[in-house]
């Protein structure tokens, strides 16, 4: 019983976790909510339909639902995912405009060299996460466990870089080098968890649809203030290079000029004091 | 105590049985810009089930002559898609087996420009914003149908906003390139210009120096 119970928390708290993000920024509607995705998510397909043949037996097949649960939240894809080495370092850049929040979500799995298969999850295995601005300063740089979510929000607008490493030098050892990284990072009003919203602020769907027609709204004035910025950002490059190139032109030409003056001058004396010319 | 056990364990299985059937078709996906080093490729994977549609759409910012090398494989291991040398491009396919895709991407005929890529893939519809939404048995209101369309608008909007942000990135990139390359060229070209007018007047020099022993010689 208790063990169920909290078999069932746990795959609740991992499929609210389990944020598989659609687009993140050009389909903003597309937000994974949690509460409708997650069990999804969290569960292979063929596994659900298991489970329904199973639900109402009683204490018998009480284990069943426990183990079929851990197996889904486990094992479940949780959307895309990549190899890494071991001391491997992938970047990720996102180019936000400023006040913007970013939440990622990421899940890791280490490959079993004997049995050649992707474990379901590792305890023990951190990753460090390093995120820093457009100036390069250092915004977040914290180790995290195999699975673990990260949030920062942006202060200055411009290209974010997220990097991810694992920290662990066991892999060599035990994994040959490869550990699978699911990796999901929300931007700005996709992180918005709309039936919680709902729950909160207490919203009819009507106006809970009107709610997220006005974060779509706002993502887009931040984006054109962001747009303009850059702009300004790419005249000043555009002017610095026309100056420049003015600049050195005339320069070089002065400069080839009275190189050529000083030779003949240098080459006149140079001759008259051999008493050639 | 012990017969309210399984009434309770058996709540939690409906519930649990209830969120799992409610999953419906889920929108996944991932929009990522990532650094490509050269001579390097870079695979990604999802799983995907049957008869679901799925794009990518990618597309190359900085780096090189802007060009990246793309494939796309089903769980099977045939090519569904095979590009070389694309600036950007957009792939849709309905999948026809179960199990993991994989894209990758490769910068494999480059040795020295590393590539920033922008990718994004969908899979599936976009899903409710509750979970209830979608259990609609009646039509959409007036209003209802009003929040869609503005909806479906502004994905648009958001869509093209993102395209011209990833085309003025690579502007601006290119501008910034030309502004470094200008310096660094003109500062080069003068130091040239210095060292080939030294040279030229040296040797000059030097064929006249040379020649004045012999001339002595001879006319004494």
């Amino acid at each position: 019983m208790r063990t169920l119970r909290s078999a069932v928390l746990r795959g609740q708290e991992d499929r609210r976790r389990a944020v598989v993000t659609a687009h993140a920024r050009s389909a903003p509607g597309r937000t994974a909510s949690p509460g409708s995705e997650a069990p999804a998510r969290a569960c292979a397909p063929g596994e659900g339909r298991e489970m329904a043949g199973v639900g109402a037996r009683g204490r018998l097949v009480m284990g069943w639902p426990v183990l079929l649960l851990l197996a889904l939240c486990a094992a479940g894809a949780r959307g895309l995912y990549f190899h890494i080495g071991e001391t491997e370092k992938r970047c990720f850049i996102e180019e936000i405009p400023d006040e913007t929040m970013v939440i990622g979500n990421y899940r890791t799995q280490m490959w079993d060299k004997q049995k050649e298969v992707f474990l379901p999850s590792t305890p023990g295995l951190g990753m460090h996460v390093e995120v820093k601005d457009p100036e390069g300063k250092v915004v977040l740089s914290r180790q995290y466990g195999s699975e673990g979510r990260f949030t920062f929000t942006s202060h200055t607008p411009g290209e974010h870089q997220i990097c991810l490493h694992s920290n662990s030098t066991r892999m060599a050892l035990f994994a040959g080098g490869r550990l699978r990284v699911h990796l999901d990072i929300q931007v700005g009003e996709h992180a918005n968890n709309y039936p919680e919203i709902a729950a909160k602020d207490k919203l009819t769907e009507l106006q809970l649809r009107a709610r997220q027609l006005l974060d779509q709204v706002e993502q887009i004035q931040k984006e054109q203030d962001y747009q303009r910025y850059r702009e300004e950002r790419f005249r000043l490059t555009s002017e610095s290079t026309n100056q420049r190139v003015l600049w050195w032109s005339i320069a070089q030409t002065v400069i080839l000029i009275l190189t050529g003056i000083w030779q003949m001058r240098h080459l006149k004396s140079f001759f008259e004091a051999k008493k050639l010319v | 105590m012990d017969s309210a056990a399984p009434r309770s364990t058996s709540a939690l299985l409906l519930l649990l049985l209830l969120l799992l059937l409610l999953r419906a078709e889920r929108t996944r996906g991932a929009e990522l810009t990532f650094e490509l080093p050269d001579s390097a490729k870079q695979c990604f994977h999802e799983d995907v089930e049957q008869g679901v549609k799925f794009s990518l759409d990618y597309q190359v910012i900085t780096g090189g002559h802007y060009d990246v090398d793309c494939y796309v494989e089903d769980p099977l291991g045939n090519t569904i898609y095979r590009e070389t040398k694309k600036q950007y491009d957009s792939f849709t396919h309905r999948a026809e087996v179960k199990g993991v895709y994989q894209f990758c991407f490769s910068n494999e005929f480059s040795t020295f420009s590393h590539k920033t890529i922008y990718f994004d893939f969908q899979v599936g519809d976009e899903p409710p914003i509750l979970p209830d939404m979608g259990n609609r048995v009646t039509a959409l209101t007036q209003m209802e149908s009003a929040c869609v369309t503005i909806h479906e608008a502004l994905k648009t909007v958001i869509d093209s906003q993102t395209h011209y942000r990833l085309r003025e990135a690579q502007d601006r990139a290119r501008a910034e390139d030309l502004n470094n390359r200008v310096s660094y060229w003109s500062i080069g070209e003068t130091v040239a210009l210095f060292v080939v007018s030294f040279s030229q007047v040296l040797l000059l020099k030097s064929f006249f120096t040379e020649k004045r022993p012999v001339s002595r010689a001879v006319h004494s």
